[in-house]
């Protein structure tokens, strides 16, 4: 009785930092502008199955697919067992399926052991390849202390996961041995590896021990849950809805301004009033903090898992240059998190002083790219980092007049003589003259 | 080889004769202003010619997409640019527009129609591959192209801006040529860094400029011929073979040169 009512107060507490902490993400996407999408439903939804459910874009590479493959699965089958163990700890029964499942129960038990091996060492290769091959997507500049201690925690704390269960299910077929009262679970093959060892333990040890792996499992699980919320591990549920909400023209499209369509038209004489404009009055031209963003772009940096494709595909990554598309997501989010965290001690959020433009994003960085989609094209759970460094470059460009000067010169160039190089529109034909009879 | 002499009509010319062409063909700031970049839009027009495509050119009427101002974040001058540019080309009744330049391309096809401008376009790669096809063009096997080494560089607007991957690639292995790819290709192609405004200023700091990185991709194929289908991937290719010191033996060529020299119908540059 004591263990349920603890098995009970540990998911209430659970439950209540992950509500809390879904309420101020939401709360922070919400500071973005809104952005209706709502075509294309069976289109958006289709993509969602292929590329979130489905993993399809992760197989460009193929290694760390089918690493992230079996923790993805794991995870996902693995989370059937954890319903068990939610009701056993609410009921204060053991392994409640097994009577009702019998032989299947011991298939089924196998199959999570299967996989709860494979997450481990898939685990353990991923550390690995972060901590000791040192591959270079996970050592970039943008990859500090804390985004490198938080790959490593999660994957650590899966490992320990993994491996309480497989502790439990060998001490618990070793109590199976000494004591009847114990539901028969049938050999499981993994576990029952560590059975030589833990036959010399006597009964209270194995009960201890059993109890223990059990307890530790699911609070792990519990503790895990709320870590996630604070962590780029969120990508296993927001890359869902960010996939479903991904652009679906075609890459090359960059998003019109309505509001600027407005104004030309009224320029050209095409019409009277600004349709756009309304009753509101217009924001900002362009992005200079978060809340200049549109609320998906905002999600897109919560969905971010920080793999650091899109950079290390980057052409001005590559060759030296500030820019790095995953830094664009990660100081989206982090400006995000600064203005909660000031908002939630009464402070002024997003009237601190700070920009995400100059002071988390600077311009080097964002006249650095060259719009060429590939980042946008390697991220496996279609996050556009082009269309914030687009947003930021019209703030720039329209608001402050502070593109580079060449850039200037471009415009004026454009304004002046219809082509982004000084010649003269009158001459632009010149080039058929040697052509012409 | 003289190149053959013909008129090269407008639209205006054409609309007043109360005649529409087949194609317009939307030439480009590049393709009217660039020196190397006019021998593509002759050796372009030398093969409308030659098939007997009836074609015509907006002329002096033609101006900036915006393309640049847009990449750049200059929202208004784009749309002053595509306004006025919608306004003229809906004067006349349309077709289909053909460009040599895959950022006029992207931009008229996918950013002119929520402001008013509605055409089929399509690229000048795609545009020979339907030629080639059709038998328009017909190439001959064993031609001054056959077995020798060619790698295509992927322009970002062609490619992942509008999946067209395998158009320019198409009218390459008509060549009869030996088409080999850099590492980098197709989705995972490397820009060669003139996109989003970079080819009107100079680059940011960094370690080495991206065009260089890419020319070195290119030559690690071994091709002596580097074909491209944009003019900003021209200019930044040529600039990479020229600072590699490379220009007496590689060649860096439009899709379009390469068909006319096939066909026997473009001069020496």
């Amino acid at each position: 009785m004591v263990q349920q009512l603890i098995f009970i107060s540990a998911l209430a507490i659970a439950i209540y930092f992950i509500r809390k902490r879904v309420l101020d993400i939401k709360a922070n996407i919400n500071l973005g502008k809104e952005n209706k999408i709502n075509d294309y439903t069976r289109k958006r939804f289709v993509s969602m199955i292929l590329v979130a459910f489905g993993q399809k874009k992760m197989f460009k590479r193929f290694i760390p697919a089918i690493l992230h493959l079996f923790i993805y699965v794991g995870f996902l089958i693995i989370n059937l067992e954890v319903l068990e163990f939610i009701i056993d700890g609410a009921a204060g029964t053991h392994r409640i399926f097994a009577p009702y499942l019998g032989g299947f129960y011991n298939i089924l038990m196998n199959i999570f052991e299967s996989l709860a091996v494979a997450v481990l060492l898939s685990c353990l290769v991923m550390l690995i390849r972060r901590n000791i091959l040192k591959i270079k997507r996970f050592w970039s500049s943008e990859m500090t202390s804390w985004p490198r201690l938080d790959a490593n925690l999660i994957l650590i704390t899966e490992i320990a996961l993994m491996f309480a269960i497989l502790i439990m299910n060998a001490s618990d077929q070793a109590l199976q041995e000494n004591n009847t009262n114990y539901t028969a679970t049938g050999t499981l093959f993994f576990s029952s590896r560590m059975m030589p060892i833990l036959r010399g333990f006597n009964v209270t040890t194995l009960i201890i021990l059993e109890r223990s792996a059990w307890w530790f499992h699911i609070v792990g699980i519990l503790g895990f849950a709320v870590f996630i919320t604070y962590s780029k591990h969120l990508h296993i549920f927001l890359a869902f809805p960010n996939t479903y909400f991904a652009n679906i023209e075609a890459a090359g499209h960059l998003r019109n301004m309505p509001v600027v369509t407005g104004e030309v038209k009224m320029m050209l004489g095409l019409t009277t009033s600004n349709p756009a404009v309304s009753t509101e009055a217009p924001g900002r031209f362009g992005a200079k903090d978060i809340n200049d963003l549109n609320w998906n772009n905002l999600m897109s940096a919560y969905a971010c898992t920080e793999c650091g494709r899109c950079t290390s595909e980057c052409p001005a990554n590559l060759t030296g240059k500030k820019l790095s598309p995953r830094k664009i997501l990660m100081d989206t989010r982090d400006r995000m998190e600064e203005v909660r965290r000031s908002l939630k001690k009464g402070g002024a959020g997003l009237g601190d002083g700070k920009t995400l433009l100059g002071d988390y994003i600077t311009k080097e960085e964002i006249n650095a790219c060259t719009s060429c989609n590939a980042c946008v094209e390697a991220c496996p759970v279609l996050i556009n980092p082009l269309e914030i460094i687009i947003e930021l470059r019209r703030y720039v460009a329209m608001e402050e007049s502070g593109s580079p000067a060449s850039w200037n010169s471009m415009f004026q160039n454009i304004e002046t003589n219809f082509a982004p190089w000084k010649f003269s529109p009158a001459d632009r034909f010149n080039w058929a003259d040697d052509k012409k009879i | 080889m003289e190149e053959p002499r013909y008129t090269v009509p407008t639209m205006a010319e054409l609309a007043a004769k109360g005649e529409n062409p087949e194609i317009l063909f939307w030439v480009g700031c590049a393709g009217s202003f660039d020196e190397r970049y006019k021998r593509v839009t002759r050796a372009f027009v030398a093969i409308l010619h030659a098939v007997q495509v009836k074609f015509a050119v907006l002329g002096i009427e033609e101006t900036c997409t915006g393309d640049p101002a847009r990449r750049a974040g200059n929202e208004f001058l784009f749309q002053m640019q595509a306004m006025n540019n919608i306004q003229v080309l809906n004067k006349y009744s349309l077709k289909k527009i053909v460009t040599a330049c895959p950022h006029c391309f992207n931009t008229i096809k996918n950013e002119y129609p929520e402001l008013g401008g509605n055409y089929e376009v399509i690229h000048h790669s795609t545009f020979l591959q339907g030629l080639i096809q059709e038998g328009r063009i017909k190439m001959k096997a064993g031609g001054s192209f056959h077995g020798k080494k060619i790698t295509y560089h992927d322009s970002c607007y062609l490619g992942r801006a509008n999946g067209v991957y395998e158009a320019p690639r198409a009218v390459l292995e008509a060549l009869d040529a030996d088409l080999v790819e850099m590492k980098r290709c197709r989705s995972t192609g490397l820009c060669c860094g003139a996109g989003g405004g970079q080819m009107f200023k100079e680059p940011e700091k960094g370690s080495k400029d991206i065009n260089i990185m890419r020319t070195e991709e290119a030559l690690l194929t071994g091709a002596k011929t580097i074909a491209v289908a944009c003019p900003f991937c021209m200019t930044m290719m040529s600039d990479g073979i020229k600072s590699k010191e490379r220009e007496g033996e590689v060649q860096v060529k439009d899709l379009a040169e390469l068909i006319a020299e096939s066909q026997g119908l473009s001069s020496k540059p």
